[in-house]
């Protein structure tokens, strides 16, 4: 006999998600997903927006690793509170593990969330976490070919962030041919262009994002 | 990569309605699943396989329905099928394109006893 079903694998996921968000706006949180693959530089990207907007928000992190807590001590550095999830080999962040985080962070005193997710340009993009934004870093090393190699992650976001602009001159990237990509692939996605190492561009995303938080 | 978060959650779904339905056994699951996704067969069978031991769904088999990622033309609305690197539409040419499938991710029946 057969029992129709048709039902949303990752259903139970998005329901949590869902509470998740409901938790975030209760507090006036406003909550960013970073995503990218390893050593495209989203730690450096989050120490870069806490110093570009830790005046105007209170910011609080959520560290995604597979394993150790490096990252979460360098943030911690920046004064803001931080919590380390490890998924101990799972390759992305699920909305369970974030629901356990906001339990661990003071969410009355945050306006702002940053999310850094586990390093993976694939499994990330299938589990929302509650978030308002879903950013993803590419950074020019990676080589401008990515958006074809990873579309759902490149058609998933809300952003997207080229990183390491500084090294354009010893990397073949065509910067043109990947922002016209990313254009027509997702046209709802903002395109920055920084360098984590100078500092470069970061105020565009910095105004961007609290254009988006107010 | 994934593919555990997503048996274990399938796995999940499937039971359950077994249970609903009182069924003595699942024989097969049908899951339907967008290509886009990257979710390998081989690894939701070997991890299904691990799940089930011991429960009414062990040694159920399988069927994946893949379905191929498609876009619909944001200049003429021409829908057509996306193939690696060339994603311009077929009829006039625009690079700018709507995914409309191939993110699927659902069970879409089960196979009982």
């Amino acid at each position: 006999m057969e029992i129709k079903i048709l039902k949303d694998i990752l259903g139970a996921n998005e329901q949590i998600a869902a509470k998740n968000r409901e938790l975030l706006e209760k507090n006036k949180v406003f909550c960013v997903n970073i995503m990218a693959s390893p050593g495209a530089g989203k730690t450096s990207f989050v120490l870069q927006t806490i110093k570009a907007l830790k005046g105007k928000f209170k910011i609080g992190v959520i560290e995604g690793d597979i394993s150790s807590s490096i990252d979460a001590e360098t943030v911690a550095k920046e004064g803001v509170p931080v919590v380390q999830i490890n998924t101990g080999g799972e390759c992305h962040l699920e909305a369970i593990q974030i629901q356990n985080a906001l339990n661990n962070l003071p969410l009355a005193d945050i306006d702002l969330l940053l999310i850094e997710n586990v390093g993976n340009l694939v499994c990330p993009a299938e589990f929302n976490l509650g978030e308002h934004l879903k950013v993803l870093i590419a950074s020019v090393p990676e080589g401008d070919d990515k958006p074809f190699k990873y579309p759902l992650m490149f058609t998933t976001v809300d952003a997207l962030v080229l990183n390491k602009t500084d090294l354009l001159p010893y990397v073949k990237f065509n910067v043109d041919n990947f922002v016209k990509t990313i254009k027509n692939i997702n046209a709802r996605a903002e395109i920055f262009k920084v360098s984590c190492t100078t500092g470069d561009g970061v105020s565009e995303w910095a105004k961007w994002l609290k254009s988006r938080i107010k | 990569m994934h593919e555990l978060a997503i048996t274990q959650s399938m796995f999940d779904i499937v039971l359950k309605q077994a249970e609903q339905a009182r069924a003595k056994k699942v024989i097969g699951i049908n899951l339907v699943i967008g290509e886009m996704t990257g979710v390998v067969a081989q690894s939701v069978q070997f991890y299904l396989d691990f799940l089930t031991k011991g429960t009414l769904a062990e040694g159920a088999l399988v069927n994946l329905k893949m379905i191929p990622p498609k876009a619909q033309c944001r200049n003429c609305q021409q829908t057509f099928e996306l193939k690696e690197f060339d994603w311009a539409c077929p009829n006039c040419k625009s690079n700018g394109v709507e995914i409309i499938a191939g993110k699927e991710l659902f069970v879409e029946s089960i196979e009982v006893a």
